[in-house]
């Protein structure tokens, strides 16, 4: 059973329709990187997953549980998935360690030594153990990056989404969130990658995908989407971010 | 004109402490009016957010009647005219209490939560759409999300407003004297018609209400300076 299914996904905003017909299967451990021009839809597909978007046709299934099932409750639903921002949105009102721990107190009821032993740790794991006590305005933008993966990491999901992690990020911080998210995908987690990082997706994709207009084009493997782009629209635009 | 000033009399002996009688009125009125209405006007604010339409309208509905209605009136209503709408276990409770004390607090305290509301309302559209979606999106319930992300940094920026609507109540709770709860300004007017010395009751009572409202507001300013940047959950 996939980790995640998508099949015939259509949405419409008003009249205009942003997916068309979208089907996807994710396996557990897989990881999946999609691209494609601005307003392609890229960001409202994987909103979907976590249920941040309604949709109109189609079903979506985490480990073969409809989303939208009656008995599936959309906060446990975004317990098994974590997402991270372009713009990191963290708490700007609350330390680091409280942004980590907040909902795994709260939604899932952890003891508060037990969170933040778990948030410390995953903090350590993101390499910013020593910021645990400041507030998110005193770090740097890589830095606050990394808080969220970690906020969202202490949920425990089973699947990960990334919304362009790294598209608000100075030149020079952009590495320290990828080794982050290529340690993630190392250690087996499922993640849906939005992101034009083309030597990230090189080396930990399992698949690409290329998005225009609300539709997938193109999809294959890192190797075979950077070697011998099928479609047009695609081969234009490698050409223009490589 | 030959007034004799007797400031003594006054400030003194038993007018003295009809002042500070007086004095203690306001302030437990003022007190509990300011708590009630904060969580009221919270209430209401969040109701309006809710996306559900007739929740949506309630919340409406309430803010314009209660901001748009004069106080006095609100008051004569509470005290006078609230008697067939209220249940009967609720009126027998209200009529062991000090009747006029109760009506002035809840008039007070749904008029003034009225314009809390506009207030806070402001407060949290000015917190971006980002910052609910975040805290949505990791599970949290609406209403945690209120609790815990959106209204903490809401209340943070409308500290301002928020005292001078504090600062307005107490000022309004001199209104209540008309129901004949014996607050502060209640007490300069006893003090006037036993002694005809109506200046020094009323520049006493005046110079009253200024001391409590710069202790107010300089207590907020400090509190929001200090602690209210340390939420805790
Ligand atoms: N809430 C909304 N209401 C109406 N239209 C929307 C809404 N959100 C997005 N759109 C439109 O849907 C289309 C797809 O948007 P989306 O944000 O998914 O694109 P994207 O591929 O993520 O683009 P980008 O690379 O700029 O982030 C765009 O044309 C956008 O204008
Ligand atoms: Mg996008």
């Amino acid at each position: 059973m996939a980790m995640i299914e998508i099949r015939s996904l259509n949405k419409w905003f008003g009249d205009f329709q942003v997916l068309k017909n979208v089907n996807q299967s994710v396996e557990k451990g897989e990881v999946l990187v999609i691209c494609g021009p601005s307003g392609s839809g890229k960001s409202t597909f994987i909103r979907c997953i976590n249920r941040l978007e309604d949709f109109q046709q189609g079903a979506i299934q985490l480990e073969g549980k409809d989303i939208k099932s009656p008995e599936m409750n959309v906060n446990t639903l975004r317990t098994e998935i974590g997402i991270v921002f372009q713009q990191f949105n963290l708490y700007p009102h609350l330390t680091v360690l409280k942004n980590v721990t907040l909902a795994p107190i709260k939604v899932k009821k952890v003891r508060r030594e037990e969170a933040e032993t778990t948030a410390l740790q995953l903090l350590d794991r993101v390499g910013i153990h020593d910021q645990a006590l400041k507030y998110p305005a005193e770090l740097s933008g890589g830095q606050q990056q990394r808080v969220a993966i970690a906020r969202a990491l202490a949920m425990r999901p089973k699947v990960m989404l990334f919304d362009e992690p790294t598209s608000a990020l100075d030149p020079e911080m952009i590495n320290e969130v990828l080794n982050v998210m290529k340690d993630l995908a190392r250690d087996g987690m499922t993640m849906l990658c939005v992101t034009h990082e083309m030597g990230f997706a090189r080396e930990v994709a399992d698949r690409i995908i290329f998005m225009d207009g609300g539709e997938i084009l193109e999809e294959a493997p890192p190797s075979e989407f950077f070697k011998n782009p099928r479609h047009e629209r695609t081969r234009a635009f490698l050409k223009e971010i490589l | 004109m030959n007034y004799q000033f007797n400031w003594k009399l006054v400030l003194t002996g038993e007018y003295g402490q009809w002042l500070l009688d007086g004095l203690s009125v306001t302030l437990q009125i003022s007190a509990m009016s300011i708590v009630f209405s904060l969580l009221l006007g919270t209430i209401v604010t969040v109701l309006r957010l809710t996306r559900v339409k007739p929740l949506e309208w309630l919340s409406l509905a309430y803010t314009e009647f209660f901001r748009n209605t004069p106080l006095v009136v609100q008051i004569f209503f509470w005290y006078f005219g609230s008697d067939p709408f209220l249940p009967g276990f609720f009126k027998e409770w209200l009529y062991q209490q000090n009747i006029e004390f109760a009506a002035g607090v809840i008039a007070l305290t749904v008029y003034t939560s009225a314009f809390i509301a506009e207030e806070i309302r402001a407060g949290i559209l000015s917190i971006p759409k980002t910052q609910l979606e975040a805290s949505r999106a990791s599970g949290l319930s609406f209403l945690q999300a209120m609790g815990y992300v959106i209204l903490p940094q809401a209340f943070r920026i409308i500290v301002p407003p928020l005292i001078s609507q504090f600062l307005n109540l107490i000022k309004n709770s001199s209104m209540v004297m008309t129901i004949g709860v014996a607050e502060l300004t209640y007490m300069a007017r006893q003090i006037e018609a036993h002694t005809f010395h109506g200046f020094e009751a009323f520049t006493a009572s005046t110079v009253i209400y200024i001391c409590i409202s710069l202790v107010v507001s300089f207590a907020i300013t400090l509190y929001d300076k200090h602690f209210l940047r340390r939420v805790r959950y």
